[in-house]
């Protein structure tokens, strides 16, 4: 059997994801055993035109990355999504409330006409996406698990229930107890709740569950007289692209 | 060679995307230029209106390699704007993590992204065939160094416990005490690793600039201190623009007398350069063994600086661990009141000097960010030095000057990204 060819591709972002992929360390090498990774520039200076699983970290920022995008969902025949920024678009969405010729005014001043950019978006709203891998970063356990199913023709799994249920699995102590505000009720799991673990609110990363009650954490919210706009403006740290699910 | 002309486009094994092109005539450089087309990010403009509390989680996202150098330095950015002095658990803390990121980036430097080409191999990858347990060793003492940035700092990129104020949780001690026991455990391997470069050979170049780093009189400086430059002395971080700007300014007209120099490095070399005395003892040895002597002006010595400090910021760990063992952890709380400011944070990164500069007012809502990113400033230098070392390499086939072109643009970690300014800096060159 001939081996996949993989390959990994970054737009807009921090390239934070690919290294979580580096993060896999000895595993890595066991999986090269599987894969044959043909394009991955952050760590190997092999390039191909030829790959079959495209990861794609980043969001489309630049009327060029939607090209460049398109040619990659030509060529492979799964592409996944790695990471918010793929995923639901992630902190750069944050400039999309403001005019695109302001953003660019902020940053670059009189030379801002040189800089193009369009609103940042997840990458399904440009071409078709089979699997998303969550998160701001990425969990490596579970980049390794999705990469296992694609290996042995299964569907990859991606929970679609809340955070709370890995945060109560860890017994952890509601943060709303705490009186912290949280996003776990409505963001979807797959993270093992780890910034609740470490005493943080969760800011919704991972994007909000298929089916989220909305008006429910609202509710709880209230109940301990927690700020509801607090909520929202954490969540619109990496959910700004999704920010009419809130109106 | 007489005519040599080259375009690398999406050069491989740094971070972000940028292009090199050089054209020679009649051995005369007409065009050389480091072209950065990574898409820009705007996270000066994301940043305004936000909280206070939430900027740190924001430029986290500017760099997924050096995440924990920019959350730190917008939280110091914060806390001078609140005129607020975290505890000296919280500083111990903030260094040990610190020293994490450096191993750990350092580490990811030089094992994975520059030794291939010693090898004459595309990736770490092809290394694996003849040289397995040097690439393992590698990924161990990473996986060492992803481990102690997830004890401090939550998991290995983007921190989550690393708060303005204070951690928002705090290592466990018998963790901590457990790490220093498999740094201890790791020191044959540390020391294999300063063995495996001694067989690699830099390239011989040598071109004198400016080295800019931060200074502290109390030690090697890493988390804080004043700017200092290897010409003209010391600045302080508040005034940190000055400086940019005089670099920025010398470079199009007429400050370029002022500095003498056209351009400056910063990075482990200039930290090496500025202050190699106050490195750990061992980590001198090492610079020794590994022939960094003090002053060094060539910039594929960088590789070897990173080596270095990746010694020193081992042992330093162990220091660390054992103050903060001796004092006792504590579970902290920060009380912290927004005012009207201006707050500028100072830190090393991994690739040298990163400048966080914020505007809060009463509400504690952002109103001016400003970020100076270590690869921006050394882009300028980059050039200078590609300017000064291909003539003399013109007699050389083809492929080796490539060769020795992109490993000096390698040698300095360029990490495109995060160069939120680089443009700028291009644009002022032009």
């Amino acid at each position: 059997m001939t081996k996949p060819r993989v390959a990994f591709f970054s737009f807009t972002s921090c390239e934070g994801c690919q290294l979580v992929v580096l993060t896999i360390e000895e595993q890595l090498l066991d999986l090269l055993d599987l894969i044959d990774i043909v394009t991955f520039r952050e760590a190997i200076s092999e390039k191909s035109e030829e790959y079959d699983i495209a990861f794609v970290e980043g969001s489309i920022t630049r009327e060029s990355e939607i090209e460049r995008l398109k040619t990659i969902r030509d060529t492979a025949s799964i592409v996944i999504a790695l990471g918010a920024c793929a995923t639901i678009g992630g902190v750069n969405c944050m400039k999309n409330q403001y005019e695109m010729k302001s953003v660019q005014k902020i940053v670059y001043g009189e030379m801002a006409d040189n800089f193009d950019t369009i609103p940042a978006r997840p990458i399904e709203e440009v071409v078709k996406v089979d699997y998303h891998i969550h998160g701001c970063p990425i969990d490596r356990e579970e980049f390794v698990e999705v990469t296992k199913s694609l290996l042995l023709g299964k569907k990859p799994r991606i929970p679609d229930y809340p955070v709370c249920v890995e945060c109560q699995m860890r017994e952890n102590v509601c943060l709303f107890e705490k009186g912290m505000v949280c996003m776990g009720p409505v963001t979807r799991a797959g993270c093992k709740a780890i910034c609740p673990t470490y005493n943080d609110g969760c800011t919704g990363c991972r994007g909000l569950i298929d089916d989220p009650n909305l008006s429910s954490h609202k509710n709880l919210l209230n109940e301990h007289g927690l700020s509801v706009e607090e909520a929202i403006s954490q969540y619109m740290l990496f959910g700004e692209n999704s920010k009419d699910k809130f109106k | 060679m007489h005519d040599f002309h080259v375009g690398i486009e999406h050069i491989t094994r740094v971070e972000g995307h940028g292009n090199i092109v050089i054209d020679v005539k009649d051995g005369k450089i007409k065009e050389l230029r480091m072209e950065i087309v990574e898409s820009p990010r705007f996270f000066e403009a994301m940043a305004l209106g936000r909280s206070y509390r939430e900027v740190a989680h924001i430029t986290s996202r500017i760099c997924g390699i050096c995440a924990v150098t920019h959350t730190t330095t917008s939280i110091k950015a914060i806390e001078s704007a609140l005129g607020f002095a975290p505890s000296e658990q919280t500083i111990r803390l903030r260094k040990l993590l610190l020293n994490a990121e450096f191993i750990q980036s350092h580490i990811l430097h030089v094992y994975f992204l520059t030794a291939p080409d010693f090898f004459r191999v595309g990736s770490v990858f092809g290394m694996v065939k003849d040289n397995k347990e040097t690439v393992l060793r590698g990924m161990r003492l990473k996986s060492l160094a992803n481990d102690l940035c997830a004890l401090v700092g939550g998991r290995h990129i983007h921190p989550i416990t690393l708060k303005i104020g204070c951690f928002s949780k705090s290592p466990r001690p018998d963790d901590l005490a457990a790490f220093r026991e498999r740094i201890i455990k790791a020191r044959p391997e540390i020391q294999e690793t300063v063995e495996f470069f001694k067989t690699l050979k830099n390239p011989e170049f040598e071109r004198e600039t400016e080295y800019i780093s931060l200074t502290n009189p109390d030690e090697y400086a890493l988390y804080d201190g004043v700017i200092k430059s290897s010409d003209d002395g010391n600045t302080s971080p508040d005034d940190y623009i000055d400086r940019v700007k005089e670099f920025m300014v010398t470079h199009s007209t007429a400050k370029h007398a002022k500095s003498g120099k056209d351009s400056y490095m910063v990075g482990a070399l200039a930290r090496f350069n500025n202050n190699h005395e106050q490195l750990h003892p061992r980590a001198r040895e090492v610079a020794d063994e590994l022939g960094l002597k003090h002053p060094c002006y060539n910039p594929y010595m960088n590789n070897v600086a990173q080596v270095v400090e990746t010694i020193h910021c081992f042992e330093d760990s162990i220091n660390l661990i054992d103050e903060l063992l001796s004092n006792g952890i504590e579970e902290e709380k920060a009380e912290l009141t927004p005012k009207t400011g201006r707050g500028v944070g100072a830190t090393e990164a991994p690739r040298g000097t990163l400048y966080h500069e914020h505007k809060i007012d009463d509400d504690g809502k952002i109103t001016y960010a400003n970020y100076i990113i270590p690869t921006g400033q050394n882009l300028a230098n980059i050039e200078n030095d590609l300017r000064s070392l291909v003539p003399g390499i013109l007699h050389k086939e083809r492929d080796d000057i490539i060769m020795d072109i992109e490993m000096l643009v390698r040698a300095y970690d360029p990490c495109i990204s995060c160069a939120t300014h680089l443009m700028k800096v291009k644009f002022v060159n032009e």
